[in-house]
């Protein structure tokens, strides 16, 4: 197996989303060019997770943040929140009364005497 | 004010703007620095962190809770930023496409071999900065921020397949760029002639 097919296959295999088949297993443990590539992606995904702890400071900003969330308009929020249980209030309401209206129905036919004759 | 994340997302969902304050504080730095990351610009990225807390807030009372706050924040900072992205290619009649040559490459020396984590860290994040935006994007939601294939394409607006190919892309340019292999014809493939675009 040439090193060529697996070049696509190997940043995979460093982040353990792609497992190797038997074939490609053994083209790497005998390739020390593959094994080389290899350990370079899992360097690189190591080094980029580790990014993840770092953080990078934006004097200002928080008060700027807190400021804007001052310009929303809190009924927008409620507006939002309100209009959503009104509807679902709405829709409770319509099968409540569907359900009742379906009772007395099938209780009514039920004492329902047939028609003499 | 409660200690947990957890509190402070309910309260601020039932609307306790103190509480929403609270979380900003705590987590605005995170914010911050993956708008910054994903934009490679400060001022785009205070603006697009402004616009995530300020959706964020507005959407909190649809916050299921399904999901870690943080992840939640990280959709949301993404998608702030994908159409920052577009809006600022519109302005300023940018191409941002997946081809945008990458300057001031690496192409002798060997990272791995002369310098330490810290170091590698420091050329990671200047690679980064010289990736395309499209691809950039991709690689820090995925790699940094572990988040999903199916989250990444829907927060960029595309699909799960081109995330997972602009995420290879990127990989290797990243690869290339810190651990460029002489004589290796992808080093080669990664040097360009000054002015002419190369493929990623």
């Amino acid at each position: 197996m040439p090193c060529d097919q697996l070049t696509d296959t190997l940043p995979g295999v460093a982040d353990g989303s792609v497992t190797l088949d038997r074939a490609g297993r053994a083209h790497v443990e005998a390739c020390l060019r593959c094994q080389a590539e290899l350990v370079r992606y899992r360097r690189l995904l190591r080094s980029l997770h580790g990014l993840r702890g770092e953080w990078v400071a934006a004097p200002g900003l928080l008060t700027e943040i807190l400021a804007a969330l001052d310009g929303v308009d809190p009924d927008e929020r409620e507006a939002r929140t309100g209009r959503r249980t009104a509807y679902l209030s709405g829709i409770a309401a319509a099968t409540a009364a569907g359900a009742a209206g379906a009772i007395v129905f099938a209780t009514r036919v039920r004492h329902r005497r047939p028609l003499a004759g | 004010m409660p200690a947990d994340i957890d509190e402070l997302v309910a309260l601020s969902t039932e609307g306790d703007r103190a509480a929403f304050d609270e979380l900003v504080r705590r987590t605005y730095h995170d914010t911050y620095t993956l708008a910054l990351r994903l934009l490679g610009h400060e001022e785009d990225a205070r603006d697009v962190t402004q616009e995530a807390y300020l959706r964020a807030y507005r959407g909190l009372p649809k916050f299921r809770g399904d999901a870690q706050f943080s992840t939640w924040l990280y959709r949301i900072t993404a998608n702030c930023a994908s159409t920052h992205l577009g809006r600022r290619a519109r302005n300023r009649h940018e191409v941002l496409d997946d081809e945008a040559p990458v300057a001031d490459l690496h192409p002798d020396g060997d990272p791995a071999g002369r310098a330490d984590q810290a170091a590698l860290r420091a050329e990671l994040t200047d690679a980064l900065r010289r990736l395309p935006p499209k691809l950039r994007a991709v690689v820090v939601l995925r790699d940094i921020y572990d988040l999903p294939h199916e989250s990444i394409a829907a927060e960029l607006g595309i699909s799960e397949s081109a995330a997972k190919v602009r995420l290879h892309r990127a990989r290797r340019k990243l690869r290339e760029d810190l651990f460029p292999l002489p004589g290796d014809p992808t080093a080669v493939e990664g040097v360009e002639a000054p002015g002419r675009a190369h493929a990623v």
